[in-house]
Parts: structure tokens; C-alpha cells; sequence
């Protein structure tokens, strides 16, 4: 079986600085992948690393069994950007943001045919955004903004999707309406790289995860990867007793 | 129906001239065409580009006086030459690019200052600087016309990708849309726009046209379609508005069309029903007494 995203010996310098040392990365088809690591740990690095973004000075990046630039062409990678990276006053309604995920299938003048605006109402039926889809896209709330974002990549019909901190700036009843809409995902087939510093969100969510800090420092389970000792040595917290609570650090 | 004819012949009378007419053709068109870019200029932040690229055509400009050439080959090439010569500094050295920017348009329109002294009487310095709309040639508006046609196709065949790179340029990277290639475009677009705007307020106010219709219109809609008509309407408006008034006062052309650009901007700043200062304030004082009226600036925050 072709894994959907194989990274390997993923090595990434800027200028004197490392910022990923020989990572590896596989990650199954249908399976959510939680990528864990404090701020600087590289999470970001290797995000844009998979994403083509950061040319590796070692290593390779495949995904879906193909080259990445093979994968992004035919619109199989699906992004979800970070909260602070996306300029909320821009003039774009949600609906205008999700037929952006369509762009890749489009002519040169990307005009929507009926096939993209088919695939653009069902991906905002899909996410519940669909009586939203007339409003700004900064007027939606934290968890309706990230939804917009998935509802653009499902628009793309991506087959991996990479969300970069999707509980950032969510209320705790968004929480739980995005762990179930990116599970659903899943069991369609996708397969999702989820990263995130938000220790509490992983157990309910991914299959899998992987504790980074410039190396990959534990993966399994998220039972075995959130053992107290592995995250006191990344995170340098104690993980509590009380569930649910936040690690920040 | 005293006031009207007077009206009437406000406008009437200077368009007997033909040199009225050729500075209205060249301010409309110039208005219009910086005003589209404008909008983009706006939501990717490029006012300092659009600043650096109009200064930094002056030597080309004068060159192609100098050497009989038509002015926009000139200036098409110092444009463009300036936007390579800040994306390679600004990838080689440490220094950040607002300074690079600054560096490269200021050494450039030095270097112009110099070669435009070295012949005197040949070409007028004030023309270049600040525009001489009521002078234009023929050879002039024919570039004009020319360079704003091609801006305008190119903007008709790619504005949906110029603003997918203003939103997300992860995104169009993720979908094998190529980023570079359209800051690259949007670059170029940019040029040859102050190119075209250069007959008509001349070097030092390009910028006002490149930045200002878009800002205001920014403050006047939430929908980007929107946004690119309402920035078109007020650059003719007051490119019109500017000619007659100079026209009557004896004023700067391009002044004049610059202040009345300031001016609808100045309106929509303080008076916008969506973004105005006052528009919020009477808004905000609405939903107080109508709960729904203020729902939307609410879910804003």
C-alpha cells in the first residue's frame, strides 16, 4: 500500500540554524496524524517542507506515492493556514474563499462552471457553513473560520489535508464540532496531518501522533506518545490528571 | 435655469478645447487603469512598492528623451529593472526590504536628477515630475492608450489569481498555482500602470493613483467585485473632476486630481456606512436601540 505522506530524513537548515535533523514521517491512508512540538520545535518547518514550500538540504518528500509537485497539481494536498496567517479584512465572502479550492481545476480565467460551484455547495453543506456562505469571511466566529478553510480544501478535493493549529482561537463547543467533522473526514479515506501544541485535543482526535523537537522524539499512539515522561522532556510540563486542560508550552 | 447654464458651460466651454479633451482621454484613462490595479496595491500593502517603482523610472524617462525613444520603453525598463534589482537585494543581504526598497528608488531617481541636468532646456523637469496633462502628444496618448489596454486584458484574463495570491499565497503554492509567477505579474502590471499614469500626474504623485481609489473603496465594501468598480468610478470621477477644476482655477492638473481622490477618500474615511469613523460611531449608537442592526460589526471583532 502507498502511504499518503512519507517523509524521509527530512534535514532543513536556515542559515547556522537546524531546524529539522533527519526527520521521518509515515502516515497511512485514512488515518489522523497529530504532529506535536512546542513553538520552534519545527512543526512549521516541516509543514512547508511537505508542502513543498522549504526545499529540504536532505531527504524527500512523497505523498500519495507521488512527487509533491505531481500531488499539488492534480489539487490532492489540501491546506488549512494557521489563524494569524490569514488577513480576516479581506474583502471575500466565505463562499468566494471555498471556490478557491477549485482555482486548481479551473481555465486560465477561473471562471466557476457548474461542476465547481456543485462541489463548492457541498463542501459548504458538508462543514455547515452553507447559510454563512454570503458573509465576510472575517465576520465568522474562531470555529466557522476553520471550517471555511476545510470546506475550501474538500471544494479541492483533497485527499491529504494539512491543518496547521486548527483549535487555535476556538471555543471549547467548536472544539468538539471540528474533531467530528475532521473524524468524518478520516473514515472517508483522508488522511490528515494535524499539527498542534494542544496536548488535551489529541487523544479525542488522532490516530497517531508524533512528538517533534527539531527530531521526531516519540511517535505511537497518542496514549504512548503523551506519556508523562516523553512530554515532560519536550514540553516541560507535568501532564495533570485533570483532562481537557490546555498545555500551552 | 441660470445655475444650470452656468453649469452647462462649466464644462462646455473648456471642452471646445482640444487640449481639454486629449487631458481628460489621458486622466480618465489613467485613472481608471491605476485605479483597478489600486485594489490590489491595497490588500497585498504595496504603497511603498508602487513608490519606489514610479521614482525609480525617472532616469528612464529621460533617457528616452534623450535618444529620441518613445518614454514608456524607457521607463517600462528602469520599472521593471527596479523591482529585480529590490527582489535580489532583498534575497542576498540581511538588510529588510522596506530599506532595500528605499535604497533602490532613491539611488535611481538620483541617478535621473543627474542625467536630467546634464541637458538642460531638452526636456522639462517639471513636466516629468508633475505631470503636464494639458500638454500631451500624440505619440503620448497613443502609449497610453496602448500600455492601459494590455494592463486592463491582462487583469481580465488573471484578476482571480492576482487576488488568490493577495489572500493565500500557501494556498495557490498547494494547488500548483504558482506564487512567484503572479507577484512576478502583479509586479509587472504595476510598472507599466505608472507607466500610464506618469502623462498624467507625473512621477511624484503615481503613487496617489496606484494606492488611493483602492483604499477608499476598501473602506466602502466588504466584496472584492464591489471594490473594483467602486475604485474605478471614483479614479474617473475625479481625474474628471480634477481637469475642469484646474481648467477653471489655473491650477495644477495633477494636483488637482490627486485632491480629489484625497478628498472621496477623506468622505469615505469619516462618513463610510461600514468602515467610516462616523459611520461606525452612528451604527454602534443604532444597535443600541435596533439589536440587529448591529449584529454584523459585532461578529467582526
Amino acid at each position: 500500500m502507498t502511504s499518503a505522506i512519507e517523509v524521509v530524513d527530512a534535514t532543513v537548515h536556515y542559515g547556522d540554524v537546524l531546524a529539522l535533523d533527519g526527520v521521518s514521517l509515515t502516515v497511512e491512508p485514512g488515518r489522523i496524524c497529530g504532529l506535536l512540538g512546542t513553538n520552534g520545535s519545527g512543526k512549521s518547518t516541516l509543514f512547508k517542507t511537505i508542502l513543498g514550500l522549504t526545499r529540504p538540504d536532505r531527504g524527500r518528500v512523497r505523498l500519495l506515492g507521488m512527487d509533491g509537485a505531481r500531488a499539488r497539481r492534480k489539487g490532492l494536498v489540501g491546506y488549512v493556514p494557521q489563524t494569524e496567517q490569514v488577513d480576516w479584512d479581506f474583502p471575500l465572502s466565505v463562499h468566494d474563499v471555498v471556490m478557491m479550492g477549485r482555482y486548481g481545476h479551473m481555465g486560465i480565467r477561473r471562471r466557476p462552471r457548474p461542476a465547481d460551484r456543485d462541489a463548492v455547495a457541498r463542501a459548504l453543506a458538508r462543514t455547515d457553513l452553507t447559510d454563512l456562505a454570503r458573509r465576510r469571511i472575517g465576520a465568522l466566529s474562531g470555529g466557522q473560520r476553520k471550517r471555511a478553510f476545510v470546506a475550501r480544501a474538500l471544494a479541492q478535493g483533497a485527499d491529504v489535508l494539512l491543518l496547521d493549529e486548527p483549535f487555535a482561537g476556538v471555543d471549547k463547543r467548536s472544539e468538539a464540532t471540528i474533531t467530528d467533522l475532521l473524524r468524518r473526514l478520516r473514515d472517508e479515506g483522508r488522511t490528515l496531518l494535524v499539527s498542534t501544541h494542544d496536548l488535551a485535543q489529541v487523544p479525542g482526535l488522532c490516530d497517531e501522533a508524533v512528538l517533534l523537537q527539531r527530531r521526531v522524539i516519540a511517535r505511537g499512539t497518542p496514549a504512548e506518545v503523551l506519556h508523562p515522561e516523553i512530554v515532560m522532556e519536550a514540553f516541560g510540563v507535568h501532564v495533570g490528571e485533570e483532562s481537557g486542560s490546555t498545555w500551552t508550552r | 435655469m441660470d445655475a444650470l447654464t452656468a453649469a452647462v458651460d462649466w464644462f462646455a466651454v473648456p471642452l471646445q478645447f482640444e487640449f481639454v479633451r486629449r487631458a481628460l482621454l489621458v486622466a480618465v484613462v489613467a485613472g481608471a487603469v491605476c485605479a483597478v490595479l489600486s485594489c490590489w496595491m491595497t490588500l497585498v500593502g504595496w504603497s511603498l512598492m508602487g513608490d519606489a517603482v514610479s521614482h525609480a523610472v525617472l532616469p528612464g524617462v529621460v533617457l528616452s528623451y534623450m535618444f529620441g525613444l518613445p518614454f514608456a520603453l524607457g521607463a517600462l525598463v528602469f520599472g521593471a529593472g527596479s523591482v529585480a534589482l529590490i527582489g535580489v537585494v532583498n534575497r542576498t543581504s540581511r538588510v529588510k526590504e522596506d530599506a532595500v526598497i528605499g535604497v533602490v528608488f532613491t539611488a535611481l531617481f538620483a541617478l535621473g536628477l543627474v542625467l536630467i541636468s546634464t541637458v538642460p532646456s531638452q526636456t522639462d523637469l517639471g513636466h516629468i515630475l508633475f505631470g503636464n496633462v494639458l500638454g500631451v502628444s500624440d505619440t503620448e496618448i497613443l502609449q497610453v492608450v496602448v500600455l492601459a489596454a494590455v494592463v486592463l486584458v491582462v487583469v481580465w484574463f488573471k484578476h482571480r489569481d492576482l487576488t488568490l495570491y493577495a489572500f493565500d499565497r500557501t494556498h495557490a503554492h498547494a494547488i500548483g498555482v504558482n506564487p512567484r509567477l503572479l507577484e512576478t505579474l502583479l509586479l509587472g502590471l504595476l510598472a507599466v500602470t505608472v507607466v500610464v499614469a506618469l502623462q498624467a500626474v507625473g512621477i511624484i504623485l503615481v503613487v496617489a493613483m496606484v494606492i488611493v481609489p483602492g483604499a477608499t473603496a476598501y473602506l466602502l465594501t466588504d466584496r472584492f467585485e464591489r471594490m473594483l468598480v467602486i475604485s474605478m468610478g471614483i479614479a474617473v470621477v475625479a481625474a474628471v473632476a480634477g481637469v475642469f477644476v484646474s481648467y477653471h482655477a489655473n491650477v495644477s492638473t495633477g494636483g488637482c486630481i490627486v485632491l480629489a481622490q484625497a478628498s472621496a477618500f477623506t468622505l469615505a474615511y469619516l462618513f463610510s456606512p461600514l468602515h467610516g469613523v462616523l459611520g461606525r460611531r452612528r451604527r454602534r449608537a443604532l444597535s443600541a436601540v435596533l439589536p440587529d442592526a448591529g449584529a454584523q460589526s459585532t461578529a467582526r471583532q
